[in-house]
């Protein structure tokens, strides 16, 4: 596998984050590990170094750090400043962590309760059920009742055997 | 194409529409915000990008049985004119208005359906009704959408529900509000407090086109602000308990008004009158502000025999945009207020002036 910086090297170095729960991989060689500062975890994030990629130029900026832009339509934080309106719907991946502390200030919460489209609701019923029984199963094992935590365990992995809903959701 | 003007209901019928509490509920909307779940927003996305999304929404949009014979048409083919005569309707927005090739309208037959295609969003579908009908208006919208959303791939997203250009709309996209006329709380001057409480639920308070504008006419736009993190229940829910409580102020502070000061009402109203019937020139905004003063009139009774559709009429008549249709588009501002004072003069010649009970007569 060649590093997916300079195409050139072997990668040694293979990098996973996720954010959410979506994961991104980057396999980079040692030389631009290193120079992307790729061993000091505090000055790195590899969302930047991932929109970095194709254009050397890019990479270069981020270096030193320059701004976000969307991967899917180019829009970056600045054009935000300007319009107060995003460019696409994935902006609301790729800015997520400006947004959150926004709406915060702007709305009742930050996670929707309301209409969702009939096609997914199946799905969400079906995660928000997980949630509910890991929390019981949680519970259980807290106050050791192994009995209620295993009926608990069986019946979540059940669900997590199911077949997919769908239609899967956007993140 | 089908023509504007001939589709669009006239002026005369629009005011003869009725609603509950249409005395102070002059209409209710509930407007939903959606977008593709592929495509750039309206306002970042290429002409090229716009077009596609036109193509796509605009074909289901007219499919739906609701929408059946509807008007639909590209922003690029509306006259300046045109585009501004929907919004003295209500039908679209200021900013809908200044949008041209890549963003289109589609009207049902009745008016009571309006979807904006790429205005801000994708999509700005809107339900519509006269008088206070918001529960009525979110139910037709929901179905609505629930038929489009078969036909359409949204952008939602598990945790920020419906995903739209400006965070302000996020979640629910939904947009619930209704124009009020409040002349008895501007007159008693409760106004600005009664403003200020709604301010502080959350709700916005505006002017009769909206963001930005003044209250002209004594008419306010009152809707929600937040649509993320409570559903869209309880947001009409919670506009309908406050609107109730705006008409019960504003049907007690007209009582108060004619029980107290009832020369000062009376004072208001016979001036509005003497100077709508009379005047030989008169801008648009003077026009809106005693229309709403003649509005309280024949609320009251002052106008025996009178609807409160005339009022409602020459309150869309004498609009620029309405007043350049029906006579001249190349008319200059001082034109059109000499033609708009001859059109009310006209339309109020056999509208006797308001006939106050002697003092000391029995009810």
């Amino acid at each position: 596998m060649l590093c997916s910086i300079c195409n050139e090297k072997p990668a040694t170095v293979h990098l996973t984050q996720i954010v959410g729960d979506k994961m991104q991989k980057l396999d980079l060689c040692e030389d631009c590990a290193k120079a992307k500062g790729v061993n000091d975890p505090a000055g790195f994030a590899l969302a930047d170094l991932m929109l970095g990629l194709g254009a050397s130029q890019e990479i270069e900026q981020a270096v030193g750090g320059v701004e976000t832009k969307c991967p899917r339509c180019g829009f970056a934080q600045a054009d935000f400043k300007k319009s107060g309106r995003l460019g696409c719907p994935e902006c609301y991946k790729t800015f997520a962590e400006g947004l959150a502390g926004m709406l915060k200030t702007m709305h009742k919460g930050t996670r929707h309760v309301g209409k969702v489209p009939e096609a997914l609701r199946a799905s969400r019923e079906q995660s928000d059920r997980l949630k509910t029984l890991q929390k019981k199963l949680e519970k259980a094992v807290k106050a050791e009742n192994y009995e209620e935590a295993a009926r608990l365990r069986d019946e979540i992995r059940e669900m997590s055997e199911r077949p997919a809903p769908p239609r899967n959701l956007t993140r | 194409m089908k023509d504007l003007h001939t589709f669009l209901w006239p002026p005369a019928e629009t005011a003869r529409r009725h609603g509950p509490h249409d005395r102070i509920v002059m209409s209710s909307r509930v407007r939903l915000a959606r977008n593709l779940r592929d495509f750039a927003f309206p306002g970042w996305a290429k002409k090229l990008e716009r077009m596609k999304v036109l193509e796509t929404v605009r074909p289901a949009v007219e499919s739906l049985p609701e929408m059946k014979d509807s008007f639909s048409e590209g922003m690029d083919n509306f006259t300046v004119l045109d585009k501004q005569i929907l919004v003295e309707r209500h039908l679209i927005s200021r900013e809908h208005a200044a949008k041209s090739a890549g963003s289109g309208l589609v009207l049902n037959r009745e008016e009571s359906f309006c979807v904006m295609i790429n205005e801000e969003d994708h999509l700005r579908m809107q339900a519509l009704r006269p008088g206070f009908q918001i529960r009525e208006a979110w139910t037709a919208i929901d179905r609505l959408d629930s038929a489009l959303e078969k036909k359409l791939d949204y952008a939602f997203d598990a945790e920020l529900g419906y995903l739209t250009a400006c965070p302000t709309n996020l979640g629910t996209g939904i947009r619930v509000s209704a124009m009020l006329h409040l002349p008895g709380l501007v007159l008693s001057e409760q106004i600005n407090p009664i403003i200020q409480s709604v301010n502080k639920l959350g709700l916005a308070v505006r002017g009769l086109y909206g963001e930005g504008t003044e209250a002209l006419g004594n008419v306010f736009q009152v809707s929600n602000q937040m649509t993320l993190g409570e559903s869209e229940t309880i947001i009409v829910e919670r506009l309908e308990k406050v609107m109730s409580q705006i008409i019960e102020h504003e049907e007690n502070s007209q009582q108060t008004l004619l029980e107290k000061k009832p020369k000062v009402v009376f004072n208001h109203i016979g001036r509005a009158y003497g100077i709508l019937a009379n005047a030989h020139s008169i801008s648009s905004k003077e026009t809106m502000n005693l229309l709403s003063l003649m509005r309280l009139g024949v609320d009251l009774a002052l106008f025996p025999g009178e609807e409160r559709s005339l009022v409602d009429e020459l309150f869309l008549t004498t609009q620029p945009a309405h007043l350049q249709k029906q006579f001249s588009d190349k008319l200059s501002a001082e034109e059109r207020d000499i033609i708009r004072a001859d059109m009310v003069r006209g339309r109020l010649k056999d509208v006797n002036r308001p006939f106050v009970k002697p003092p000391g007569a029995a009810n």
